[in-house]
């Protein structure tokens, strides 16, 4: 076995190796040269420990192995994805930030998807994956299916964020949002996902409760839906094997629609239903108390997770899709705030016969204020969805502060009050090191929210009236520079705004280093035994 | 497992279920949330029935109210077109030159050449029209090729040096650097820098490179010549900047300044409105048209006559460009 593993890795790396020498372009070649590294690197360490006599793994407790990992890879790409916002924010502001030396590498245009996959993907992306390891083994009281497949999807995934970033910077791109990585990168990811859902699934096959708890419901509808959407709307057809470059099947509408049923669920899937499943776990165990309504939490999940899927054409009002379609997008998204709101709900009143917490814990704090910007991003999004309303806001810089409202709101918080949860539990510790670090990071990364998101809504419907303002006799009265000038102490706060959220981050990786570090060690049994049954 | 208890906090019972800890309160669903998801089901299909919505085999419902969003689109656009019929036709019915003797059509021009200028012309020219280096400042009374209406009506039509258009201004300023020495492109900047302040164009050896390569064009006062676009030199206004290294490059490579004609596209009516915008700014010339060179589209959209307009000849042959042979003959 381990002679296959050699041979197989030797394979992969010579052929990376002709990949990096024959690539038609720079992001092909460097790729190849990445892939060769990673596997030479991988064919001496198993070399070298060949003949070692490998310590028997204690397989009777939790793995958490791969989430101490992903629980230090969801802080460093989160702060590595703030940092790219910030920037980006400010050469908008600021275009001179363009710099010509950086033409080409680091201009807006190459930054800006390596900002929204970092966040999305690489912080969202191996924040999921962590705490979905997590709960999956705590709630179903069995260890992570699949042995050092774990491992696999977390190094997996690491080995896709790195092939997906430095593509952007490279130029490689389908230019398709939030999927832009071209088709051998797509195809890696697949690979690694049906690894993932294999595990999680093994896991609640083997499980040892009598029934699978609603944060697995979410976890697994994201992990299934997004297998889905990625296959979809990825297909495409490489113009060369040894090329980035792939060309899509779908044209024209049906290549936007595609597009936007894959976007608007992205959204809907990994960042909403994911995260839920986060909240419904971390919620009730750091609040110590009951859920709130076990009905509402299986009504509000179908209700949530079948009318999502319909709700993609609102992001193509007004455009080449028909207007049945149109129509449709926009009814299912209204008909989505109440089945959205089921989860803020039902997180929020757990909280019922604890609401002291809110005062003296900050950890249910930034929870409470998650669940609060989720609530407001989930009205807000259905209200933008209604076509009147569209034809305002779209395309302004109110999509980008909706969006942000519940990227940095309801995503980011929640993320945050789960490293907070896990880190000290993860590697033995009582408490975070410090609980007042913690409240600083609630309010810079509050404050922070509220100023990016109140200039964008300023910013945005100030540039939707702008544009369609006519006079009298029926002619436009602003120029498009016009507008954008207009925008500009907006674009400041904005990046003011990121610049404090960027703080209260850096903030948290140092009280999370502390803690791994310094903090007391928790007295009495660790958190990895699988309680007996 | 735990068994069905009574929460002590809120007195609800739990659903018996225990993970890890997390019990479930066996809480019904909020009556409001309950509502309220029912009332947007049924908003949606409420909607769905006044509005295109539910595909068939081929098409769709159109919806009982007939609402398309390219209806609504097609409505607003012959609204204001309704709006401004008798203006456009008032335009095209006056001499360019007459259509500030009629307030309100003024009026009308200016407004629609204003919406005209900030969505086609302010890429270039500034929001402002203030110019910028290489695109003419439109606000002061400084024209390349005329400041009559007319003149910039046809300048507008047309455009300058584009290969689209071949009534198109066109003249050419040689590269210099291919035929002057560097010593001497450099003595006639400087020449030429100290025209606005009275220097005598024809004086001195720089003078004399003045008289042999430029005053043909440029004149022997330097005050160019709009029939052919050759710049005001003594007017210290500087199209592609006033300092030395800016007025070696200019004469070294000889500019080739570029501009789309507009007639095609905006309409004979919305150019003349722009025309109209352009020349109140500021800088206006007023009077007749200065030649019949610029009259031809004068009433009407008709045909133009073959050759008319001409300023320049043929872009793509050398012996039609204005520019006399001895401009080459000093090296």
């Amino acid at each position: 076995m381990p002679y296959l593993r050699l041979a197989g890795l030797a394979v992969i790396a010579l052929l990376a190796a002709i990949a990096a020498d024959q690539g038609h372009d720079l992001a092909y070649r460097v790729h190849g040269a990445l892939v060769m590294l990673v596997a030479g690197g991988l064919f001496l360490w198993e070399l070298r420990r060949a003949e070692e006599v490998r310590p028997v793994v204690d397989i009777s407790g939790y793995m958490d192995g791969p989430i101490r990992a992903g629980v230090i890879a969801t802080a460093f790409w989160g702060v590595a994805g703030f940092l790219v916002g910030v920037f980006i924010a400010l050469q908008l502001a600021f275009p001179a930030l363009n710099f010509d030396w950086s033409q080409g590498y680091a201009n807006f245009g190459r930054l800006r998807p390596l900002h929204t996959s970092a966040v999305i993907f690489a912080f969202g992306g191996n924040a999921l994956i962590a705490t979905s390891f997590y709960v999956v083994q705590r709630t179903s009281a069995a260890r992570l299916w699949g042995g050092n497949s774990a491992w696999f999807v977390f190094w997996g995934y690491q080995l896709f964020i790195v092939l997906a970033a430095t593509g952007y910077l490279l130029g490689a791109t389908q230019s398709k949002e939030y999927a832009e990585p071209e088709w051998y990168v797509d195809i890696w990811l697949t690979i690694v996902w049906l690894v993932y859902l294999a595990v999680f699934l093994g896991t609640i096959v083997k499980r040892r409760q009598p029934h699978i708890y609603v944060a697995n419901w979410f976890f697994l509808a994201f992990i299934v839906t997004v297998a889905l959407l990625h296959v979809v709307n990825n297909i495409s057809i490489p113009v060369s094997i040894l090329g980035s470059k792939s060309v899509q099947v779908f044209s024209g509408v049906q290549d936007a629609m595609t597009q936007w049923w894959y976007g608007h669920n992205a959204v809907g899937f990994f960042l909403t239903a994911g995260f839920l499943g986060m909240m419904y776990y971390f919620v009730p165990k750091q609040a110590n108390r009951p859920i709130y309504s076990y009905k509402l939490s299986i009504i509000h999940f179908w209700a949530l997770i079948f009318l999502y899927i319909w709700a993609g054409p609102h992001h193509l009002h007004y455009t080449a899709l028909p207007d049945w379609a149109s129509t449709l997008g926009m009814v299912f998204s209204i008909m989505l705030w109440m089945p959205s709101w089921g989860g803020m709900i039902n997180g929020l009143m757990t909280l019922e016969g604890a609401w002291d917490k809110i005062r003296t814990d900050p950890i249910i704090r930034m929870f409470v204020a998650s669940l609060a910007f989720y609530g407001m991003a989930t009205f807000e999004g259905p209200m933008m969805s209604i076509r009147a309303v569209n034809s305002l806001s779209h395309y302004t810089d109110w999509t980008i502060g909706h969006v942000h409202s519940g990227a940095l709101g309801w995503n980011g918080l929640i993320t945050f009050g789960c490293l907070y949860f896990l880190t000290p539990r993860l590697w033995g510790r009582a408490r975070m090191y410090s609980i007042s670090a913690i409240n600083w990071h609630f309010w810079l990364a509050t404050i922070g929210i509220v100023l990016y998101a109140a200039s964008m809504w300023v910013s945005g419907i100030m540039e939707g009236l702008m544009w369609r303002e006519v006079d009298a006799q029926g002619f436009l009265v602003n120029s498009f520079a016009d507008t954008v000038a207009a925008k500009f102490p907006m674009y400041v706060v904005r990046a003011a705004g990121g610049g404090l959220y960027l703080t209260g981050a850096l903030v948290m990786v140092w009280n999370m280093w502390m803690t791994i570090r310094a903090a007391p060690a928790r007295e009495g049994a660790p958190d990895t035994a699988i309680p007996a049954e | 497992m735990s068994e069905k208890r009574i929460d002590d906090v809120t007195g609800t019972e739990t659903t018996g279920h225990n993970w890890d800890g997390i019990e479930e309160l066996n809480n019904p669903l909020p009556r409001w949330w309950l509502w309220t998801f029912y009332a947007t089901v049924l908003f949606a299909v409420i909607y769905t029935i006044f509005f295109p919505a539910w595909p068939l085999v081929s098409g769709a419902t159109q919806g009982v109210l007939g609402w398309s969003t390219r209806g609504e689109v097609a409505r607003d656009i012959a609204q204001i077109d309704e709006g401004q019929q008798q203006y456009r036709e008032g335009l095209l019915s006056v001499d360019v030159h007459m259509i500030r003797d009629n307030e309100e059509l003024q009026n009308y021009a200016v407004q629609a050449g204003a919406a005209l200028f900030r969505n086609n012309c302010s890429q270039c020219h500034g929001s402002g029209a203030a110019g910028a280096i290489g695109y003419p400042n439109l606000l002061d009374d400084d024209w390349l090729w005329g400041g009559r209406i007319e003149d910039i009506a046809h300048t507008i039509r047309h455009g300058i040096r584009n290969e689209e258009d071949p009534d198109a201004r066109f003249s050419q300023m040689p590269a210099f650097g291919e035929m002057l020495t560097e010593g001497e492109i450099a003595g006639l900047a400087r020449h030429v820098q100290s025209l606005p302040d009275g220097a005598d164009p024809l004086s001195g050896p720089a003078g004399q490179l003045f008289a042999d390569n430029c005053a043909t064009c440029h004149g022997d006062d330097a005050q160019g010549d709009p029939e052919i676009g050759a710049p005001d030199l003594t007017d210290a206004i500087w199209l592609y900047g006033s300092d030395l290294a800016s007025l070696e490059d200019t004469i070294s490579r000889g500019p080739y300044g570029v501009m789309p004609p507009w007639g095609e596209r905006l309409g004979e009516a919305n150019v003349r409105a722009l025309a109209a915008y352009v020349h109140q700014l500021g800088g206006g010339e007023a009077g007749e048209p200065r030649s019949e060179t610029n009259v031809e589209e004068q009433i009407g959209e008709g045909d133009v006559p073959e050759g008319a307009g001409r300023t320049g000849g043929d872009p793509s042959d050398p012996d039609e460009v204005p520019f006399p042979e001895e401009a080459s003959g000093t090296d």
